[in-house]
């Protein structure tokens, strides 16, 4: 299918673990008795973590945003070949750059990315949609927030695909459950951290759903973000809850790059609010 | 008046009126929910999957003597976001930007401080986007209003998706481009045999409906 799905060329290993091969999966430092937040982000600025906006763009000079490690654009070619160049428009929607804002303020030095996959045109947007995420995967994030879904069913084969290379490949994928009662993709997926909203206003209160599909609920109303021209407002929805997550997400990683997305989730687990993360 | 003929004023009684009526629906729809929200102006754009534009199809409030009929791009603003991205989004305190709902704030001098949108839904297809504007300050929002929003936006995408259906058989009964024309053709043709050959016509097209794997008729 892809590189990044099949990993091309990779020889297969027998999945088993001989004897004489324990010691060579001994984890690189040990988890104290009770994982805490102190432990798990505490001191740490998210510096190292490298963060990806896939969104509308993002306003790269606003003062909350604070720069840019790059910024490309998605669209399909003629021959719906994918064609990624050097984004000039910025955000042209303000949604992009009010995510980044969140994650900036959660996680003030780690690296942020955008990948623009809206706004070249509606048709054919799902498309724009894969490719941003297959190239967001290739690049190697360490958290992907995407705060967007698709209806799209012919789509979820691929994503699925997708969100197992990038799981593999310890990429976090955070999206966005859907507000309305509709299927979507990639957040329903397992190998993703899917997240929902709250009402309370602290940004580091985020709950452990245990009725999923929905693995969390983050801060999403009346939040105050970046917006167009360096501005401000006040904004609701899942889509704001995300970047909290990949906010905290980027915080842990940076303290701790070792965590495999499998591992995150367990540290995310057992710091949320309402597990051991509330005293 | 020929037997055709009847056939087709009678289908078109069933789809003429109907344009209005849907839009007299999607305006109420717009009503109710400034209404509910105590807001200053809703509206419904519908896209326009050839032009890649988003229409303005109802508006009540601020805007509602111009509005209806505007065009502009799908891809941008608010509304773009909303519709290609499929998520419903709520906006406020904006400071008053002119980027801000420039496809409201071009037309009309009038610039909202916030906005609630949701797209509108049918099966997989995004058919608009369901926007209110400028809720009153007083109240902070919350998660219900949401989900209020999401229920206006799903009656909404309901009446869309029937104006949609009616347009399409109207362009059907116009002998326009449609895929489907021959199958009004074929209705009125059988329709105008005399009865004998009328009673075998509509037995080969009970056949041929079995044929395509048509669900029987209850």
């Amino acid at each position: 299918m892809t590189e990044v799905a099949a990993h091309a060329g990779e020889s297969l290993p027998a999945w088993s673990l001989p004897k004489d091969a324990v010691e060579r999966i001994s984890l690189p430092g040990q988890w104290p008795d009770r994982v805490t937040r102190e432990w798990a982000w505490g001191s740490s600025t998210g510096a190292g973590a490298r963060v990806c906006i896939l969104d509308s763009g993002v306003e790269a000079n606003h003062p909350l945003v604070g720069g840019l490690e790059s910024t490309v654009a998605i669209s399909l070619g003629e021959n719906e070949e994918v064609v990624v160049t050097e984004d000039e428009e910025g955000d042209l929607s303000g949604h992009g750059t009010a995510c980044a804002g969140i994650v900036r303020a959660l996680a003030p030095a780690c690296s942020l990315s955008s990948v623009r996959v809206l706004g070249a045109g509606f048709t054919g947007s799902g498309g724009v949609l894969l490719a941003g995420l297959r190239y967001a995967v290739e690049q190697g994030f360490d958290v992907i927030n995407m705060s967007l879904s698709t209806t799209k069913k012919p789509f979820a084969a691929v994503l699925h695909e997708l969100a197992d290379s990038a799981y593999f490949r310890r990429t976090v994928l955070v999206a966005s459950a859907h507000n309305m009662p509709v299927e979507s993709y990639p957040w329903r997926f397992s190998s993703v951290i899917s997240v929902g909203s709250h009402e309370e206003p602290d940004p580091f209160t985020f709950f452990y759903n245990p009725s999923p599909p929905v693995e969390f609920f983050g801060r999403g109303v009346n939040v105050e973000v970046a917006w167009l021209g360096g501005r401000s407002a006040a904004v609701s929805g899942n889509s704001f809850a995300t970047p909290h997550l990949a906010g905290i997400c980027a915080l842990v990683l940076a303290k701790h790059p070792e965590l495999t997305p499998f591992q995150l989730k367990s540290v995310l687990y057992l710091t949320a609010t309402n597990v051991g993360g509330g005293t | 008046m020929t037997d055709n003929d009847d056939l087709r004023a009678a289908v078109a009684a069933g789809v003429t009126g109907s344009e209005e009526a849907f839009r007299a629906l999607l305006g109420a729809i717009v009503e109710v929910a400034r209404s509910i929200f105590g807001a200053k102006a809703s509206s419904i754009l519908l896209l326009d999957e050839e032009a890649e534009e988003l229409v303005f199809a109802a508006v009540v409030g601020e805007g509602e003597e111009t509005l209806v009929g505007m065009r502009f791009p799908a891809g941008t603003g608010i509304a773009g976001w909303v519709l290609a991205t499929r998520t419903p989004l709520v906006i406020e305190d904006v400071d008053k930007d002119p980027r801000f709902a420039s496809d409201v704030a071009e037309d009309t001098g009038y610039v909202p401080s916030g906005l609630m949108a949701a797209p509108l839904l049918f099966d997989e297809r995004a058919l608009g986007v369901l926007e209110v504007l400028d809720r009153p300050e007083r109240s902070l929002f919350s998660l219900q209003e949401m989900e209020l929003l999401g229920l206006f936006a799903n009656q909404a995408a309901i009446a869309v998706d029937l104006l949609l259906r009616a347009r399409a058989a109207e362009r059907i009964l116009d002998g326009g481009e449609g895929e489907l024309s021959v199958v009004a053709r074929l209705a009125a043709s059988v329709n105008a045999l005399e009865d004998r050959r009328r009673v075998a016509g509509l037995e080969l097209l009970r056949n041929l409906a079995e044929t395509l794997g048509a669900p029987p008729q209850l």
